[in-house]
């Protein structure tokens, strides 16, 4: 299953820094999104786009909202300011996220 | 104690201007807060001041205070004031043009500029940016230099009864906080007060982003009325509990969801988000939904504050050569990718001299790599190259442009722009560096 189908997710900047939240739509949902999304899967997936060196990906708990927040530090390569990129801010990359596949247990 | 209702006004500099027109008008408020100044904006406006001495303030703040000023004072039955950073890089003149504005509108309004922020005679050639490089390095690069300030500089106006004040770089929240602790006499060391009045200011700093702008994703989170979008207001008690909501019959949605998002916007350590004037805590923040579209919002926290102020520095850092061209039909990715390899190719013929390029398929790969397994209608490739000298920037997006005559088949409209890379560092400074005051 899709995160998209359980979560939500606004994307911030900071300097070169990223954070994305992901937000459980159901409080039920939440444990799942816990166990599953580790920092270490975050970064997984975000593996392409991350400075080689930057400081690791942090995940933040924020149980009364059902929510985490990932911080990953040099993904906006240079700052928002000197990037070349298109996004430059890395608006899109909470949407991206979203397309990560849960294992949902029976 | 009464209820203080505070609205947020703007988002950003180029925000929509009739949503806070609608709140200044019907939102019943004792404060319009605007927020407008992004990381790079003061230094972006210190250029602009550079070639126009009396000039290096936001852009709209002419056309907002025209709009709002008629509502300022005591019209609605409470006591409407205006708190902006629309000063930017220039606060007094930016005053002095709201003074014409008001008297220009017939209004006989008190408007008090912030200054304090700009702190470039304070900085040493030998301090250390964030990006590793010293100040001393940046030479005749180095445009501006400003530490985000806390309250002290708004109270101070509001003491001396400011019907607008307006301020270059204060912190963001501040400029919701400092109202607060104003209205209820707040203590500057209140560190629990201080972090709940942080959270309605976080939480209403980007205007529309808590009230359904920036969420809606059709079929899964959808949002009525976006072109109407409702801007928020707060209504906040003397302990600093707050309800999130929006005028009535506005769109847009206030919710858990909308506020939850807002929340962790920009967020690192939700546990310690520091401000000039506290270390907040968001971490045990919950939210209730009233009502539709109210909600309150409970559980932030505050410890004692940073000790030393943020300043970000601006400076120049080459420029940056861009060129696109579309591909369409069958086969479109197939001529895109053979045209970026052109460009790319043509770009070290050329010897253009540059510090890094980026060559990406919008529709494919630009935005977070190669991810698509799908074959589009239509891809548009897009150049970009950042370089010292502005010449061997044009030569960028010339270079895409010849892909007309030159390149693959079919491509089209083609387009190419040089700007000029105004960068962003930070160091921090020791609170005694910095001197908050108002300009009356």
């Amino acid at each position: 299953m899709k995160l998209h189908t359980l979560a939500h997710s606004r994307t911030g900047d900071k300097g070169d820094t990223s954070n994305i939240s992901i937000i459980a739509y159901r409080a039920e949902d939440y444990p799942l999104l816990c166990e599953q999304l580790t920092a270490e899967r975050v970064a997984e997936y975000f593996a392409g786009l991350l400075e080689p060196g930057a400081a690791p990906v942090r995940r933040y708990e924020l149980p009364n909202v059902q929510a985490l927040n990932f911080v990953l530090p040099g993904i906006l390569r240079g700052g928002v300011t000197r990037s070349l990129a298109l996004d430059a801010h890395g608006k899109c990359l909470g949407s991206a996220l979203l397309d990560l596949d849960l294992a949902i247990h029976p | 104690m009464k209820t203080l209702r505070i609205g947020s006004g703007a988002g950003y500099s180029g925000d929509r201007i009739e949503p806070a027109v609608e709140l200044a008008e019907r939102g019943d408020l004792d404060y319009l807060v605007f927020e407008c100044l992004a990381e790079r904006t003061i230094a972006l406006a210190q250029q602009a001041r550079i070639s126009d001495p009396a000039g290096g303030y936001d852009p709209l703040l002419s056309e907002r205070m025209r709009r709002v000023l008629p509502f300022v004072g005591d019209k609605t039955g409470r006591r409407l004031r205006v708190i902006t950073n629309m000063g930017a890089a220039n606060p007094v003149s930016a005053a002095i043009e709201v003074r014409r504005i008001a008297s220009e509108l017939g209004l006989d309004l008190k408007v008090i500029a912030v200054v304090g922020d700009d702190v470039l005679d304070v900085l040493h050639a030998d301090f250390l940016l964030d990006n590793g490089q010293t100040v001393g390095s940046l030479g005749e690069r180095l445009i501006s230099a400003n530490a985000y300030l806390g309250v002290e500089g708004i109270l101070e106006a509001l003491r001396a009864d400011a019907d607008v004040v307006i301020t270059g770089r204060v912190a963001d929240p501040s400029l919701f906080l400092a109202p607060q602790m104003f209205e209820f006499g707040w203590a500057a060391d209140d560190w629990q007060r201080l972090g709940r009045g942080t959270l309605v200011g976080h939480l209403l700093e980007c205007a529309g982003q808590v009230s359904g702008g920036y969420f809606a994703d059709p079929g899964f989170k959808d949002v009525d009325d976006l072109a109407r979008l409702g801007f928020p207001l707060a209504e906040i008690d003397a302990d600093g509990e707050a309800l999130i909501t929006k005028v009535a019959d506005s769109g847009g949605r206030v919710s858990r969801a909308t506020c939850t998002e807002q929340l962790i916007y920009e967020v690192h350590d939700p546990a310690a988000y520091l401000t000039p004037d506290v270390t907040a805590d968001f971490s045990q923040v919950g939210f209730v939904e009233e009502a539709v579209d109210r909600v309150r919002a409970q559980g932030a926290g505050g410890r004692a504050r940073p000790e030393r102020l943020k300043v970000s520095v601006g400076y120049l850092d080459g420029w940056i050569g861009e060129g696109q061209m579309s591909y369409g039909g069958p086969g479109a990715v197939a001529r895109a990718e053979l045209a970026r390899a052109v460009v790319l190719k043509r770009l070290e013929l050329m010897g253009v001299k540059m510090q890094d390029v980026r060559a990406e398929l919008i529709g494919m790969d630009a935005l977070h790599g190669p991810r698509s397994t799908v074959e589009p209608w239509e891809v548009r490739l897009r150049v970009a190259a950042r370089c010292e000298e502005r010449s061997e920037a044009v030569r960028v997006g010339n270079e895409v442009e010849t892909l007309y005559t030159n390149g693959p088949s079919g491509g089209g409209g083609a387009s190419k722009s040089v700007r000029q890379v105004v960068a962003v560092a930070s160091l921090l400074l020791p609170r005694d560096a910095v001197n908050p005051r108002i300009e009356a």
